[in-house]
């Protein structure tokens, strides 16, 4: 399984990466797309939107379902990749390199109560059976 | 090919062709001034090429079609028959109830039927479509709340192995949705409804027995937690062929209910239609109802509509709904009668648990195996995978080879890898000890020669379709001009 050690993440299968500038950026997991299989569309949120922590802020679809995304923390979308949107199978190619969107958290401490890659690793394993 | 392929100018059918009629009211500018450029075959081309689409259909008539959820049983040709009636079909839909008689006291019949076997007050057949049916229900309950003032209710909720199509409902109705996840058992987490429920609890829109295939054994706490906050309780018919006749959704507390007559009461549907999917509704729902609703008074019946349920919803569709496939219902069920809809739900049961039971001696996994099937089950191919990397859709690929429609892939969510499994009770124990062998012969490819699997199927009219490609690129149109 292919969970980098240097990411946080959420139960709902959200990678979490904290920027030099304070910035976070916010993908889906590798095990999240490998769940959904082939990419066909990405919708992000619209940068200058507020987020609660857990909105649902973001759509993937693959052939086999649509699923939302959700907001790991709260703050103010700066920045939102469009490369996914045009090409939804980077996200099957490089999970953590297809970077989904970016937050200006509200509170630069929420990042902390994110799970790490240990505890993100147990989760998944507790939906395995 | 197409049909414009095999076009040749002049090759038409004169003798076929309607007398030209001269058109004199219409305005000279809006005439064409040439023939519409229409496929010229002759009557034997346009025989074959119709023929022989209808020889790569993939259907009930031809094949064992086990698609979970969709309940696709043998439609009886009798109820074809009889509501093919010149006497049905010539009708009218707006012509007078005093020359309808007949018709309405189908529906009528229809309607008590739907009522009896369903234990609710009322039933309105006007709704279309299974997620019409839906739609028709929850704007029932936000009709009850508004009537009582109750605007704080802006949530329905939803559990997690629900269909799509219950969300959608929701917010399609104004609501919001939560979720209410499921426990390992494949039953509602009882403690996340009470945390769930309040003052701002529209209703919970529940399948029983459930997507998981499962029979939701807290349904009287469910409903007891749901009412006590004020809320209303919806019970999606997706899955009534399993209880059918034997556990009645006004029996277990419901509020409001859709049924899919072309799953339950066995009308032809796939490709998209023609569905219908009436409402049954509590005491307290009744002055909701979407109308028309054939009411009875003496012999004679006659349409209800806004000046007999005042508060309704409205109009679902121009008329009465389908008639075509009420017709086909009606008839259905007047074969099976009471008794033979008991039988409905106790051989599609016994027919789920013994493929079950089947597949699991060939060394399939099923998702809960703790628990009795209800009229389908879900298999699990995750293990399968992660051992040869044959995934659910290779297995269900396979099987068109094999002579199988390819159970529903990848629903519910929940179970990764999954195949749900919906043999109905139509079919043999034959038929179903071959889908045994068939699923056991493409295990046995998977761990011998996987390619093989990847790369089915290969007797079908189109191979492997590019699933990406059609959802990126979706062109349902061929445009004649400009090819």
């Amino acid at each position: 399984m292919n969970i980098p050690s240097d990411l946080k993440y959420t139960a709902s299968h959200e990678w979490v990466r904290v920027e030099g500038d304070g910035t976070v950026t916010v993908g889906i997991t590798d095990h999240a797309q490998d769940l959904l299989g082939d990419m066909v569309f990405v919708e992000n949120p619209a940068a200058g939107r507020k987020l609660k922590a857990g909105e649902e802020c973001a759509v993937v679809e693959s052939v086999k379902a649509a699923s939302d995304v959700y907001a790991p923390i709260a703050g103010e979308v700066v920045d939102a990749n469009s490369d996914v949107e045009a090409s939804p199978e980077l996200i099957n190619q490089d999970a953590y390199g297809a970077w989904m969107f970016r937050i200006k958290p509200d509170n630069a401490a929420d990042v902390d109560a994110l799970l790490d890659a240990a505890g993100y690793k147990a989760q998944v394993e507790s939906e395995a059976h | 090919m197409l049909i414009a392929d095999l076009s040749r100018p002049g090759r038409n059918n004169a003798s076929q062709a309607p007398a030209a009629v001269a058109v004199n009211d219409l305005p000279a500018h809006l005439l064409r001034k040439s023939a519409p450029d229409l496929p010229q075959v002759s009557e034997m081309d346009a025989v074959r090429h119709y023929t022989r689409l209808s020889q790569k259909n993939f259907s009930i008539d031809t094949h064992f079609y086990p698609l979970g959820s969709c309940t696709m049983k043998y439609n009886p040709r009798a109820a074809n028959a009889l509501a093919m009636l010149p006497q049905f079909l010539g009708r009218h839909p707006s012509a007078d109830a005093a020359t309808g008689q007949g018709v309405l006291a189908c529906l009528y019949e229809l309607q008590e039927m739907l009522k009896d076997v369903t234990g609710m007050a009322g039933v309105s057949l006007t709704p279309m479509a299974g997620a019409h049916g839906e739609f028709a229900g929850v704007a029932m309950i936000r009709a009850y709340h508004d009537a009582r003032g109750d605007a704080a209710r802006t949530e329905i909720l939803v559990p997690d192995a629900a269909h799509g199509t219950n969300p959608a409902t929701a917010v399609m109705c104004g609501y919001s949705v939560r979720e209410i996840p499921t426990n390992r058992e494949g039953d509602v987490d009882i403690e996340a409804l009470k945390a769930a429920v309040g003052p701002h609890t529209a209703g919970l829109m529940l399948t029983n027995p459930s997507t998981l295939g499962v029979f939701e054994k807290q349904i009287q706490a469910i409903q007891q937690v749901v009412h006590e906050a004020g809320g209303l309780t919806y019970y999606d018919g997706a899955n009534l062929n399993a209880i059918l006749g034997r556990v009645k959704p006004g029996d277990m507390g419901f509020d409001v209910i859709h049924m899919n007559l072309h799953k339950t009461f066995s009308t032809p549907h796939g490709g998209g239609g023609p569905g219908a999917g009436p409402v049954g509704v509590s005491e307290r729902l009744l002055p909701f109802m979407p109308i028309p609703v054939v009411g009875k008074a003496g012999d004679s019946y006659r349409w209800l509509d806004e000046k007999d349920i005042p508060q309704s919803i409205g109009r679902m569709s121009a008329h009465m709904g389908n008639l075509g496939v009420l017709l086909r219902a009606y008839v259905y069920a007047r074969l099976l009668g009471r008794d033979g809809m008991h039988r409905v739900a106790e051989f599609a049961t016994l027919n789920a648990n013994y493929l079950m039971a089947e597949l699991r001696k060939a060394g399939f996994e099923v998702a809960y195996p703790t628990r009795r099937a209800s009229h389908e089950f879900i298999v699990s191919l995750k293990k399968l995978r992660d051992e040869t990397g044959i995934s659910a859709m290779d297995v269900a690929k396979r099987l068109l080879d094999k002579g199988f429609h390819a159970p529903t892939t990848y629903f519910p969510l929940l179970v990764p890898e999954c195949l749900l499994i919906e043999p109905t009770e139509t079919e043999s124990r034959e038929t179903l000890d071959r889908f045994v062998d068939a699923l056991k012969e493409i295990l046995h490819e998977a761990r011998t020669d996987a390619e093989l699997v990847k790369g089915a199927p290969y007797s079908t009219p189109v191979r492997r379709l590019d699933d990406v490609k059609a959802a990126r690129e979706l062109d349902l149109t061929w445009r004649m001009v400009g090819r």
